[in-house]
């Protein structure tokens, strides 16, 4: 049996020299720079590990479903800002799908000012930056509304300010299920649940310019269903509307989906310019981390680390959706 | 013979500025199997189209069974439910089975129950001779077997007049005959068709009468045995010159 | 039978019924549709006069604070913008020397004019571009020719915006191209590692890559060399483009047929000069849409580096607001540079959309 040479000539020889070389590479450049931060570290007198996490973070989280006071560890304050950013996105992502069908649906309307105005939300939408529509939101939420002392009423117990939305809560309690209501008072409204300016402009801000983003994707998977469905459909004598309930939409569906998830995920990853307007997501928090402690590495990893996660646990549930319902082939 | 079952009455239709069908007149009585040929261009397919409405006329009357098709949608409606149409790839509905692809149609617009739609949709499946690919998906299925299910779709609604749009022409040689076969046992069973194909044997054997088409005009019509062997005009003698085999 | 060809080809006849026709298909084709005509129109009949009203006619356009004032914002202040616009459009940069970023500014994107249709690509192009470029640095920079050094830290606004977005997508597209080779290699450990570059880049938000740059691109780099801040976030953000880049060549690459690559290795080339000769080429100019559409996101993307205290567009936008005087006119202030932001934006895409359907033509002759 002849041995297999490792030289130049040969093909895999040629890749294995190749790899190893572009392997000592990258070790050289990572010891280098590990070796600048190592001593960069030290020089600031900065500590390293993640030790710092069952510290006090002595700082305050104005809110968010995890109990959290400035005498908690950090890492709460890490899992509150990771609920927080799960609290935004799994909302705005509530939000956002419904409009942007609509709005999609409204492009290919037959009457032309509906298409004509749908086809404005997207163009403006999708061609402003989002921080400049995060704070034009937040803005006007925070000059415009009316001061907490004397609020809006929306809807007999819901309140909008200044301060933010305040609506009714309902609460467990012993005797059943309890609606808590807002109550107006000299310095503001108390009670029920508060959903903060921040919070709301997040939200609004990330709905409507993903709801332009979802628009598209609705308006293309439309689009890419041939037309000979829809005239094999018309020509068995089926009305307009069943044709797209029967066959239209539910083969856009499948186009739809993959594009969807995308839009999902950079809703997601959008929430963190959160720290642009101060709501208290997970980069906010690090920032304020980082900006305390000057464990840059540590922090930058937790938040990367966290998006990841949600980037896989989405891309694990998309590939079984979309093995579930590709369509039969041979 | 009776009333024409279908009649054209100086039809004309533009696309944009192209005036793809110029003053055609048309009669087809009932039973009648029409074959229509032409080079590519000519308005052939679109000629077809305008009897269940997929396109519509700019001007002139499309008159199907005694109704004249209208811009109302309930009156095209009405129409597609007695012609039926067959298309060169096939548009079979690749999210529904096999079953469902033929059962769609008499549940949705037939109203017929399950049961008896499902029942009917067999037989026509038996009749093209794909019963057993039933409960399988149209990408499963070669195409020949698709065409024909095709057929079986347009079938189940009981239509007094087929139209064939070129429905072997998107097939591999070797399954265009398992297809011709099944639309010559539609036409030996008395099924007004009209059929736009290139298949010349196909209308030899079948047709009542074939028609050439050439720039949006019927230039010449005819029983097949003097069609082919007469052919009157000259652009008839062209065309045929170049179709036929040697 | 036959028939002569007598009937003459005509036009078509006008469309029936005219404007009345047309109303009934486009506005009222079915009761649905009708009443959404009506509820927009409606709609619009309320907005539109107070917009007007609002953005012009009542409208203060001199710089006078106690004209703004007295309007209560019952009317636009558009004078916020007479008062501020050259901090907004040029940042900290020195005042007198502001005539320099506009000029460059200028320079780039009459440059960018000339390049945008297909005709003026040829091999020269690409040197063209080096004398506009250093060009572009040295009348922002100085420091030459009598112009006195401006610090980047001094740079800002709209030219600002136009750097870094140009110098992020000139150096993000070669490291793609790199990326995306490497991707497809045959080789394990060097697609292995650029599969996970590209996937970790993608999977986190830009912020993160920001953050990078300004907390530990100073820890990484050995004492004594430091980095500006400028140029720390323009490291930063082509390193993160990069991978976007890539995904966008390597559906250039897929959507190449294999037979291209198979031809040429039949014929004897190396991988390199296939790569370099035949297939990169093409996937290059397939995918020249995507690629607008990665200019275009870029350039919305800088907007960020406001977080990271960069006085872009946005960031200058800020400063401006900053002045306590003149905070309350914010809504101006945001719709003057939202609307320079989406003059742009609509521009590159328009174009993009005109340059798919040019080469689509191209291609299939």
């Amino acid at each position: 049996m002849r041995r297999p040479r490792i030289s130049w000539s040969t093909r895999s020889g040629r890749a294995l020299v190749y790899q190893a070389a572009f392997l000592a590479i990258l070790v050289l450049a990572g010891w280098a720079l590990w070796r600048n931060t190592v001593h960069n570290l030290a020089a600031r007198q900065i500590r390293s590990g993640f030790r710092f996490l069952d510290q006090r973070a002595g700082f305050d989280i104005g809110e968010g479903p995890v109990p959290y006071t400035p005498d908690a560890t950090y890492l709460r304050a890490f899992a509150a800002g990771v609920a927080n950013t799960l609290r935004v996105s799994l909302l705005g992502i509530l939000l956002a799908t419904p409009l942007g069908t609509l709005i999609g649906l409204g492009r290919l309307s037959r009457n032309l000012l509906v298409r004509a105005l749908s086809a404005a939300w997207v163009e403006v939408l999708r061609n402003v930056p989002l921080v400049i529509q995060l704070f034009a939101w937040y803005l006007v939420l925070t000059e415009l509304l009316p001061d907490p002392a004397s609020p809006l009423a929306l809807a007999p117990h819901a309140f909008l300010s200044k301060a933010g939305l305040q609506v009714p809560l309902p609460l467990w309690q012993a005797g059943g299920l309890v609606l808590e209501r807002p109550e107006v008072g000299t310095f503001g409204v108390t009670g029920g649940l508060a959903l903060t300016p921040e919070f709301l402009a997040l939200l609004l801000g990330l709905v409507t310019a993903t709801s332009a983003s979802i628009a598209e994707i609705v308006r293309s998977g439309v689009l890419a269903i041939s037309k000979g469905q829809t005239e094999a459909a018309l020509a068995l004598g089926l009305s307009r509307a069943k044709v797209v309930r029967r066959v239209v939409l539910p083969q856009a569906l499948r186009v739809i989906v993959p594009p969807l998830t995308s839009q999902f995920l950079n809703l997601t990853k959008n929430s963190s310019l959160a720290v642009a307007i101060g709501y208290p997501d997970v980069v906010s928090i690090a920032n304020t981390a980082i900006n305390q402690n000057g464990q840059a590495l540590e922090c930058i990893l937790i938040i990367m680390s966290v998006y990841l996660t949600i980037n896989l646990v989405t891309a694990v549930a998309m590939g079984w959706y979309n093995r579930h319902v590709a369509l039969v082939e041979r | 013979m009776g009333e024409p079952i279908i009649e054209l009455r100086r039809v004309n239709k533009w696309f944009g500025r192209f005036h793809v069908l110029r003053d055609v007149d048309l009669a087809v009585s009932r039973g009648e199997r029409i074959v229509i040929c032409g080079p590519s261009g000519s308005g052939k397919s679109t000629l077809i189209r305008c009897v269940n409405g997929l396109e519509e006329h700019e001007e002139g009357a499309v008159v199907v069974d005694g109704v004249e098709l209208t811009d109302d949608h309930r009156t095209v409606e009405r129409i597609r439910r007695e012609v039926g149409m067959v298309f060169q790839q096939f548009n079979l509905f690749p999210h529904l089975t096999v079953l469902e692809n033929v059962t769609l149609a008499p549940i949705e617009v037939l109203r017929m129950p399950r049961a008896e739609a499902e029942a009917r949709a067999r037989d026509q499946l038996a009749r093209v001779r794909v019963a057993d690919q039933a409960a399988k998906f149209p990408g499963q299925l070669s195409g020949g077997q698709q065409q024909r299910v095709a057929i079986a779709r347009a079938l189940c609604m009981q239509p007094r007049i087929m139209l064939f749009d070129e429905p072997t022409s998107a097939l591999d040689p070797e399954m265009v005959k398992e297809v011709l076969d099944a639309i010559l046992d539609l036409a030996q069973q008395g099924m007004t068709m009209l059929v736009v194909t290139h298949e010349m044997g196909f209308a030899r054997s079948v047709a009542d009468r074939v028609i050439f088409m050439d720039h949006g005009r019927i230039v010449e019509q005819n029983a097949p045995g003097e069609f082919f062997a007469h052919p009157e005009n000259e652009r008839t003698r062209d065309f045929l010159a170049k179709v036929l085999p040697r | 039978m036959s028939e002569a060809l007598s009937a003459a080809v005509r036009e078509p006849p006008p469309p029936d019924g005219g404007a009345v026709a047309w109303l009934r298909r486009n506005l009222f084709s079915s009761v649905p549709s009708a009443l959404a005509t009506l509820l927009l129109v409606a709609g619009l009949a309320w907005l539109l006069p107070r917009a007007l009203d609002w953005l012009a006619l009542r409208a203060v356009f001199r710089p006078d604070y106690d004209a703004c004032r007295a309007l209560e914002h019952r009317a636009a202040c558009w004078g916020f913008v007479a008062e501020k616009h050259r901090l907004v459009l040029f940042g900290r940069y020195p005042y007198s020397e502001q005539w320099r970023p506009l000029v460059a500014t200028l320079l780039f994107v009459g440059a960018l004019a000339a390049s945008a249709h297909p005709r003026a690509w040829r091999r020269w192009l690409l040197a063209a571009w080096a004398p506009v470029l250093a060009a572009f640095f040295l009348l922002l920079r100085g420091g030459a020719l009598g112009l006195s050094p401006v610090d980047p830290a001094e740079w800002g606004g709209l030219p600002l915006t136009v750097v870094l977005t140009a110098v992020v997508v000139a150096a993000s597209i070669p490291v793609g191209v790199v990326l995306a080779l490497g991707r497809r290699s045959a080789m394990p450990l060097v697609r292995g590692l650029t599969t996970l570059y590209i996937e970790l880049v993608r999977g986190v938000p830009l912020i993160t890559v920001l953050f990078v740059a300004s907390f530990l691109f100073p820890l990484l780099l050995p004492q004594g060399l430091k980095l500006d801040a400028l140029a720390r976030v323009a490291l930063a953000m082509t390193f993160f483009q990069a991978a976007y880049m890539a995904e966008v060549v390597r559906g250039g690459l897929q959507a190449l047929s294999r037979g291209q690559g198979e031809a040429a290795e039949a014929l004897g080339l190396s991988w390199w000069r296939i790569q370099r000769r035949v297939i990169l080429p093409q996937a290059l100019v397939l995918v020249i849409p995507a690629f607008v559409n990665s200019l275009l996101s870029t350039f919305l993307d800088t907007s960020l580096v406001t977080v990271v205290s960069i006085y872009d567009l946005t960031g200058a936008l800020r400063l401006a607001l900053g002045d306590p005087r003149w905070r309350e006119f914010f809504l101006e202030g945001y719709l003057f540079v939202g609307t320079l932001y989406f003059a742009c934006s609509l521009a590159m895409s328009r174009y993009s959309h005109w340059l798919e359907r040019r080469l689509a033509r191209w291609a299939r002759t």
